[in-house]
């Protein structure tokens, strides 16, 4: 680690930041109505009632912020998940912790009056932890334990499993269907402040914990062994680093429904431009992971116009190429 | 060769080596099969006694109501969950036996998601602003059939890399299926709406909204590429030899193999055509028949075949029993049992 590194991955830091301002910004402007940057900018300094005023304040400006906390959250736990299982398609969307969410929230709003958006959050952590707990003792068991391979398939099983609970509820529930349908394929349009804001506080404990222990991840990262030999207390941290995934991946399908792909795409990015430090390597991914999602959401709403597709359909386009490019690579080069 | 019975037909172009242990096992799930048809027919919102449903199928008594419930509300939907299981047992049996691992069968690799998506493309192109279809629905299977053949062609050039290995190819499949999955929610947004909720059941695999003249165009197709599947059963067992031996004992590899799976694509396409994406039971089906009669294709695949039946009638009669009166689809019950089997399979596999 010399000085001249640092400053070079901050200056890739701050290359991040700017761009995730812009697409913030081009996120406010670009759409089905036409706005203006000076239209945004008098929104928010002298707001008259306009219909894009009001447009920009409650349906832009929350998209926006929705689409960078998601997409942030997405692309460091899928970091932290492919250190954890030395698995380079690990992400939340693969190894099910997507689809248990959903399975969880589907069945709460099916069987149970909610409202309180708060429960509605706990209940989608409930349902992450299920199956990642699920993937990850099925994955382990058998000779030789948990090789990428077996946890990757283990994944998509559970997977299965939960999408198919899921779509039975919705197909004898059918009043339920519409309003959770366009959510269930991963969507961020005409999420209010609201659903941001309840989950927001857990959402900035998992990126202050994923900063926390980063240090110490880069000692796991060269193996359990040497990582316990240097004294570190593995168990706990792969507990605390599955429990910074749980919040990240099921606080973000609590927002936005399951998004897929962005937690696999943007780690592999992310190491390539920054390295494997994870000091550096979370934080960037977290801005890379954002600048995706608010990208694949402003491409959602060009792509079928006058009607959007979810984003969640955005990031299977461009992110299937790329698994299937990692898949084809093949895990020994990790 | 005692305990085997060969039977030729024409100048030898058709033989069976056919095991008696495989006969007795096949009579008996004949048996079975029949049991749950007669019993699932009995049972649903009206219970008809078993006894009565016999005399009306055979005899045609029975009250107005009777009839009118068993044939035109529980017949075509049975008929269907019979076919669709045969169909995708064995769509599974002949795409093992030709990849040569226990883990292939047509949801794992794509092939179903990909039948899915062109099903949907299909709908969307020809539907009115009625929402009826523009042409027959006789077209349907073959939209889904030339789906089902690109994904696997795409699936299987994709897991191309000096030979395919079984773990790559599933990868892949797992890869595509999203892909498909994307293309499925794409068409899904800019159909009709009522299309949503259709396709929402259909992807889930149910044979709910199954009719007769579904049935009528389900039936010969999936008959006669079944029987085209049997009597290619002798190829599938020299393919699952591997490459090199099956050339050495003189077969046509490439050109069987691609005549197999051709097979194979147009079961699982007429069978997600009518009932969607009924998971795992081409997973399922042929390894519950090679636990019954061993591996030799000639047995396994009619064995597959009625097990696979069983499997997705059971699955829909459950699904129309059991939760009254919501009706659960067939798929959910297929996914609860073969996740977990398929997880099984998974443990026992060797690292590669």
């Amino acid at each position: 680690m010399n000085g001249i590194f640092e400053w070079k991955n901050l200056g890739k830091v701050a290359v991040a930041i700017v761009f995730l301002a812009l697409f913030i910004g081009m996120s406010i402007i670009l759409g089905y109505t036409d706005t203006s940057i000076q239209l945004a900018y008098e929104a928010f300094t002298s707001f008259d009632g306009r219909n894009e005023h009001l447009i920009i304040q409650s349906v832009r400006l929350p998209r926006a912020l929705i689409a960078a906390c998601v997409g942030a959250s997405l692309a460091i736990a899928g970091v932290y998940m492919q250190t954890l299982t030395k698995n380079p398609l690990a992400s939340p969307g693969i190894l099910g912790i997507n689809a248990g969410a959903s399975f969880a929230v589907v069945f709460v709003l099916s069987f149970f009056e909610v409202s309180s958006l708060n429960i509605f959050t706990w209940v989608a952590f409930l349902g992450a932890a299920i199956a990642a707990i699920v993937v990850y003792f099925v994955g382990g068991v058998g000779r030789k334990g948990l090789t990428p391979m077996k946890i990757t398939l283990a994944g998509a099983a559970v997977t299965a499993l939960f999408s198919s609970f899921t779509q039975g509820i919705l197909v004898t529930n059918e009043a339920a269907l519409d309003e959770v349908l366009f959510w269930l394929s991963g969507s961020i349009q005409g999420r209010k402040l609201e659903y941001l804001t309840s989950v927001f506080p857990y959402l900035l404990v998992g990126w202050t914990m994923a900063l926390v222990v980063a240090p110490m991840m880069n000692v796991v990262a060269m193996g359990d062994d040497i990582a316990k030999g240097l004294g570190l207390k593995v168990g706990l941290l792969k507990l605390t680093v599955g429990m910074i995934v749980i919040l990240l991946a099921g606080g973000s399908v609590a927002i936005a429904g399951p998004i897929g792909f962005i937690g696999i795409v943007i780690p592999h990015i992310a190491r390539r431009l920054i390295g494997n430090d994870h000091r550096w390597l979370i934080p960037f991914a977290g801005l890379l992971g954002g600048v995706l999602l608010l990208a694949a959401d402003i491409g959602a709403r060009y792509i079928v116009m006058p009607q959007e597709i979810p984003v969640g359909v955005m990031t299977a386009l461009f992110g299937t190429p790329y698994f299937i490019y990692i898949a084809r690579k093949g895990f020994n080069k990790g | 060769m005692k305990g085997y019975q060969s039977v030729r037909l024409g100048k030898d172009q058709v033989s069976l080596l056919l095991d008696k242990n495989t006969i007795v096992k096949l009579v008996i799930l004949i048996i079975f099969t029949f049991g749950i048809f007669i019993v699932s027919a009995s049972l649903g919102d009206l219970r008809i006694h078993p006894l009565t449903v016999v005399n009306l199928l055979f005899w045609g008594s029975g009250t107005e109501l009777e009839q009118l419930v068993i044939y035109q509300f529980r017949l075509p939907r049975i008929f269907a969950s019979m076919l669709v299981g045969m169909g995708l047992a064995v769509a599974g049996g002949i795409l093992q036996g030709i990849i040569r691992n226990h883990l292939a069968a047509p949801d794992t690799i794509g092939i179903t998601a990909g039948a899915g998506m062109s099903v949907m493309i299909f709908l969307w192109l020809f539907s009115d602003e009625n929402y009826s279809l523009m042409v027959s629905i006789k077209w349907l299977p073959v939209a889904a059939f030339i789906g089902a053949l690109l994904v696997a062609i795409f699936v299987y050039f994709l897991s191309w890399k000096d030979g395919v290995t079984p773990v790559r190819l599933i990868l892949i499949g797992i890869g595509v299926s999203a892909l498909m999955q994307a293309g499925t929610t794409i068409f899904m947004v800019l159909g009709p709406v009522y299309m949503a909720s259709q396709a929402n059941i259909w992807i889930t695999g149910s044979v709910n909204s199954v009719t007769w003249s579904d049935v009528r165009v389900l039936l010969p197709v999936t008959i006669v590429l079944l029987m085209i599947a049997f009597i290619s059963a002798r190829n599938v067992n020299v393919q699952s030899l591997g490459e090199d031996i099956a050339t050495g004992v003189g077969s046509r590899v490439q050109r069987q193999r691609f005549i197999l799976l051709l097979i194979s694509t147009g079961l699982v396409g007429t069978a997600v055509a009518f009932a969607g994406g009924i998971g795992f039971v081409g997973l399922m089906a042929p390894h519950i028949a090679r636990k019954l009669v061993g591996s030799s294709f000639g047995s396994l695949l009619p064995v597959a075949a009625l097990v696979g039946a069983i499997l997705v009638m059971l699955a829909d009669l459950m699904g129309r029993t059991l939760f009254l009166p919501s009706v659960v689809p067939a798929g959910v019950f297929t996914a609860t049992l073969g996740a977990p089997y398929f997880i099984y399979l998974l443990m026992k596999t060797k690292n590669s």
